[in-house]
């Protein structure tokens, strides 16, 4: 590998390892970077990292495993983004993802981002599971195949697969029903939106995918996509109009507070208890969206909102980015990010966490069982609060 | 598996133990202009045991342990020069007692400064620290074992005099407390021995500092600046005298930088003022603006922007982001600071903007005020490309001249690297040098402790005749 041929071989450089990428805003601690809070060790904060990249590019370090597991430990969450001072700040996870680009074109990945890859490239979802077993989770359920609906519903792999996420897409899709909206699923058709294998560094099969989805949106004349998942939200607002595929795509709690608004949806019953909000990387950092789910959460009768410390650009990822929720490179201890955040959320004084990302779901309950503070704090969809509110 | 790998791993858990290539890679690399360094090991305890722990076993080994903070000296000053055990101590980072009536904080050392600044203004929002400017992942245990500098140095000096008390590791692995917390329960001042002098300034070569009780100073509800801009730099020395004469300010810097162009050949005194009413602010304005500075400004030698109720600047809380790094586009600063008489101020910027020239670098030239002027610390900074050798070289020789500089000029290079505390060593009275090797003897007899730094045993042992 050369410098020369790297894309951001006139950045990289430029990180002077300050260190303001560990911190929130409020400088109150130095772990909200979820990788280095997981370790501690310089290597694995962003500046470490990059110098590192560096190094490799440069012939200075071998490869190792060890070297692409701090590569691919970064949960791509833009904290680093967030509070770097320096001009290039906006390519700092630009330079990450295109170091990972390097390693996977190379074949050189760690054992479990090689697995995800090879069960997207096969099975077009990262759990290796068979496509008939995408539908499974509207089975028994009056929702309807995408057939010129005003929405295309977009599940997303953990949506369709993962038995807690399962509950929430079946849960968004009777409050959708409820509001009147007209739309339709992919079912077996749906394929993953690839927003993780880019975050991986895998380009070419996220452009194999995001235009195979384009392909058949436009084939199906879809125009309006709304999410359950933020990860697929990026990668569709943001990533796929460069692959000729605009569409209007909206989080669903972007289409939520709409129908809130306009009055269709009646949360006349409410939902008494106190309620903390933990925002996804990838609907907020990344897509500035954090009013959306709050004003959603605000309008349901009972609910008393409060904020974490960490909130908004601030919030401490769940670890669950750029892949983590499957390759699993900041699990395992008590400060993984997620048990982290799962105290950030217990010393809000909340009942509920609300979540609006499958992944985060999935992470933060995880989290509360190993903190043992399952019974005393949930961690519920805000589709699923929502829901509980429905008259 | 390496036996004292092992054995790291047993004091601190498998994570935060490691002898991976890459570890070792990011820790033998300083941010400034040193040369790497390798060390063996990386270690980051949490506890002042799990130090002690480490301390016994690199004496077991013969093996180097450097302490680590955030690793922001920028002069090499934690880098394994001999190899080694890298202590990174930002595990440490409990904020264990804040004492608002008397004023003081006790925190494990590898607190952040900025972790303390947002701590203090969470829950004790009267009370302040001196921050140092430095980015906000700096370690108050790093910071005050070079002694370090930053807000309210004109009214109280560095930060290593605004300690109450340690608790450090010596060495052999015994744990030491210095001050009142050495007698008492109150962790409130230096003495009994105040000029025990072991561990501040050592850099780690005497024990590594695990907690530190700093003093805490009012936070004053309105803060307030201006700049008095001149061209002539044989004013200087004289307005900071007089400035520091009124005790009105807070802190008192001047600036004289080639970069941005409008400010070239300027000298740019910023003053800062406090209070807690506006009344307060006012009088400390006026005393400074109408009692100083206006018969400077009648002369026409200068001219006053703020320092009024009509111009208020909004002054951030957090510590101030120096982006000076990226000036070149190359991620490389490093500076010489050194300890100087107020006096010399206008030989330190001529003789400063002459070694920039030299290496084709943008001089950037700071003076800041200590004490009732006793003295300023003064610093010569130079950025580089780190992509780009020549630059970095530029940099390394104009920081070798400014040590030089500082020393030829009767001062003290403060937090010297490698070089400057050579030069130090070189003019140090003989049974002054005698005390540190005899004490560095005492303290360090495998001599493990931050090897390179200080290295009094590698100077020539000798006694004058003043010895009775």
């Amino acid at each position: 590998m050369s410098l020369a041929d790297y894309r951001y071989r006139d950045l990289i450089h430029r990180c002077f390892r300050c260190g303001y990428c560990k911190f929130p805003t409020s400088y109150l601690d130095v772990n909200n970077c979820p990788a280095y809070a997981r370790y501690r060790l310089e290597s694995y904060s962003t500046g470490g990292r990059l110098w590192l990249i560096r190094a490799w590019l440069n012939d200075e370090m071998e490869w190792t495993d060890h070297l692409a597991e701090i590569v691919f430990s970064c949960a791509t969450c833009k904290n680093c983004t967030e509070q770097c001072p320096l001009p290039f700040s906006q390519d700092i996870v630009n330079m990450i993802v295109a170091a990972r680009c390097e390693m996977v074109e190379r074949g050189l990945m760690p054992a479990a981002v090689q697995q995800f890859l090879e069960n997207v490239q096969r099975h077009g979802n990262p759990y290796g599971a068979p496509r008939s077993k995408r539908a499974e989770w509207f089975q028994g359920t009056d929702v309807e195949q995408y057939d010129g609906q005003e929405y295309l519903y977009y599940v997303g792999c953990v949506g369709s697969y993962d038995t807690r996420a399962r509950e929430t897409a079946r849960t968004l899709a009777h409050v959708l029903k409820r509001g009147g909206v007209s739309f339709g699923v992919l079912g077996d058709r749906e394929s993953c939106d690839g927003n993780d294998v880019a975050k991986l560094g895998e380009e070419g099969l996220f452009e194999s995918l995001a235009e195979e989805n384009i392909e058949q949106f436009k084939e199906l004349g879809v125009t309006k996509v709304v999410t359950l998942s933020p990860h697929a939200y990026n990668a569709m607002r943001n990533d796929y109009p460069s692959l000729n595929g605009t569409f209007e795509v909206f989080h669903y709690t972007q289409l939520l507070n709409e129908l809130i608004k306009k009055g269709t949806l009646d949360l006349s019953r409410g939902f008494d208890a106190r309620v903390t909000y933990h925002d996804p990387c990838f609907l907020g950092r990344w897509n500035g969206e954090y009013e959306a789910p709050r004003a959603a959460l605000r309008a349901v009768p009972g609910i008393e909102l409060v904020e974490m410390e960490r909130s908004r650009a601030d919030t401490l990822c769940c670890g669950g980015g750029g892949g983590n929720f499957y390759t699993d490179f900041l699990g395992g201890s008590e400060d993984s990010p997620a048990r982290i955040r799962i105290r950030q959320a217990r010393d809000s004084g909340a009942q509920v966490v609300a979540v609006a990302c499958p992944n985060c779901m999935t992470m933060l309950e995880d989290a509360a069982k190993a903190e043992r503070l399952d019974e005393s704090l949930s961690i519920r969809d805000v589709s699923e609060i929502v829901a509980s509110a429905l008259e | 598996m390496d036996s004292v790998l092992t054995s790291l791993k047993a004091i601190v858990g498998d994570t935060f133990a490691s002898n991976e290539p890459e570890e070792l890679y990011v820790y033998s690399r300083d941010l400034g202009t040193t040369e790497p360094y390798s060390p063996q090991y990386v270690v980051a305890p949490r506890t002042t045991e799990e130090v002690q722990d480490i301390v016994r076993l690199a004496n077991r080994e013969k093996i180097p342990l450097v302490p680590l903070g955030g690793g922001l000296t920028l002069a090499g000053l934690v880098m394994p020069l001999k190899g080694g055990i890298i202590v990174d101590m930002k595990r440490m980072d409990s904020v264990i007692e804040v004492n608002e009536r008397a004023r003081y904080a006790v925190i494990e050392a590898g607190v952040s400064q900025g972790k303390l600044v947002a701590y203090l203004h969470k829950h004790h929002p009267t009370l302040v620290h001196s921050e140092p400017g430095a980015p906000a992942q700096a370690t108050v245990g790093g910071n005050i074992a070079i002694h370090g500098q930053g807000d309210l140095a004109q009214p109280y000096g560095f930060n290593s005099d605004m300690v109450n008390g340690l608790e450090v590791v010596l060495p052999t692995g015994e744990v030491c407390r210095v001050g009142s917390c050495s007698v008492s329960p109150h962790w409130f001042t230096m003495h009994p021995l105040p000029d025990l002098g072991l561990f501040l300034g050592w850099c780690g070569t005497t024990g590594i500092i695990t907690r530190v009780s700093l003093k805490l100073y009012p936070a004053k509800r309105i803060r307030d600046s201006g700049q008095f801009v001149l061209e002539d730099a044989n004013l200087v020395p004289d307005i900071l005298y007089r400035i520091s004469h009124t005790e009105m300010a807070g802190d008192l810097i001047a600036v004289n930088q080639e970069l941005p162009v409008p400010v070239q050949g300027l000298h740019i005194i910023s003053i800062f003022i406090a209070g807690d009413s506006e009344e307060e602010v006012e009088f400390k304005r006026r005393l400074i603006r109408l009692g100083i500075l206006q018969e400077y400004i009648r002369r026409g030698d200068g001219g006053l922007i703020g320092l009024s109720a009509a111009v208020r600047p909004r002054l951030p809380r957090r510590p101030p982001i120096s982006t000076i790094q990226d000036i070149k586009k190359g991620g490389g600063f490093e500076y010489v600071g050194a300890i100087l008489p107020v006096d010399t101020y206008p030989e330190c910027c001529r003789r400063g903007a002459d070694i920039s020239s030299r290496h084709n670098i943008a001089y950037t030239l700071l003076a800041r005020v200590i004490g009732s002027s006793h003295a300023m610390m003064f610093s010569w900074s130079y950025v580089f490309n780190r992509a780009d050798p020549e630059t970095v070289r530029h940099a390394r020789e104009a920081l070798f001249e400014s040590d030089e500089l500082a020393i030829e000029l009767g001062g003290i290079p403060w937090k010297p690297g490698v070089y400057g505390q050579k030069l130090i060593l070189e003019r140090m009275e003989p049974n002054t040098l005698r005390l540190m090797q005899q004490i560095k003897a005492l303290l360090d007899p495998n001599g493990i402790m931050n090897p390179g730094n200080w290295e009094v045993s590698e100077c020539p042992s000798q006694t004058t005749g003043t010895e009775t």
